[in-house]
């Protein structure tokens, strides 16, 4: 079994807000993060897929194959949008780093056909970032 | 969903590494310029994982407000800035980052409990890393 680890990069807006909370509880909960008007992040994406290398390839995976997927299934829904509002996973779910790297996995989980996905990680700086390996 | 947060810090400190149950030959043959006699100093990156259930109100394992403030009382307030061997954690063992690993690991244990502690990785140097899960395997 090998890991293979491919690397991308996108940047969105967003910001932190539980309509169930009053303003004051998503101030305390979320900080800054609550403002809005919104910010934003320049994030890095690792995807890790594993497999058995192809004796004939030498190959996990067909890297351009991995990375048309990655821009197909991810970058094209997220790179330059305003997650809260454009991406329909964060229309009633609140768009931190943990439920982005969630998010991501289930956009990914059935499109790879030869490899299988490992994990998704997600920096939202280069000091914080979530691991999501499709557990309940 | 669980899902895995991993956050990472910055501190500065010296040690000398020295086992006094050896002769000043074998310190010097084992430690090599980590054995002189005043000691040296490093930058660590500590990086901190943590693992939960994500919470469906916040969208999140723990408020990393509350890991930063544990990690900056416990650890950061604790040994930045500091010579380990004269600290009481490093009485009887030598403050190698292996051992300081596991020191921290085992301070953060006792300390967070907002969420659980998956491991900590400490990077001495560019050149070298140590991980501790509290002796679990490591997850790729």
């Amino acid at each position: 079994m090998v890991y293979l680890t491919r690397k991308c990069e996108f940047s969105a807006s967003h910001y932190y807000h539980n309509p169930e909370f009053t303003a004051e509880e998503n101030q305390r909960v979320f900080g800054k993060c609550a403002n809005l008007n919104g910010h934003g992040h320049n994030y890095t994406l690792e995807v890790t897929v594993k497999g058995e290398v192809d004796p004939k390839t030498g190959f996990v995976v067909d890297l351009k194959e991995l990375k048309e997927i990655l821009n197909r299934e991810v970058l094209e829904a997220l790179d330059h949008r305003h997650l809260n509002k454009e991406v329909p996973e964060f229309f009633h779910q609140i768009p931190t780093t943990e439920n982005l790297a969630i998010a991501i996995w289930h956009r990914l989980q059935n499109k790879l056909n030869v490899a299988k996905l490992h994990r998704v990680r997600v920096y939202e700086l280069p000091d914080l970032f979530v691991d999501f390996y499709g557990e309940a | 969903m669980k899902a895995h947060l991993t956050r990472r810090y910055i501190f500065s400190a010296s040690h000398r590494l020295h086992n006094d149950g050896m002769s000043e030959a074998e310190n010097r043959t084992v430690y090599g310029k980590c054995n002189n006699p005043h000691g040296h100093g490093h930058n660590y990156a500590l990086q901190v994982t943590v693992s939960g259930q994500v919470d469906p109100k916040t969208g999140m394992i723990c408020n990393l407000v509350d890991l930063d403030e544990a990690v900056q009382r416990e650890i950061i307030e604790r040994f930045d800035h500091q010579n380990l061997n004269v600290r009481a954690e490093f009485k009887s063992v030598v403050p190698t980052t292996e051992n300081l690993s596991e020191v921290i690991f085992n301070i953060l244990k006792q300390s967070f409990k907002a969420a659980h502690l998956e491991k900590v990785r400490l990077e001495e140097t560019m050149m070298n890393s140590f991980e501790y899960a509290g002796g679990a395997e490591l997850r790729i």
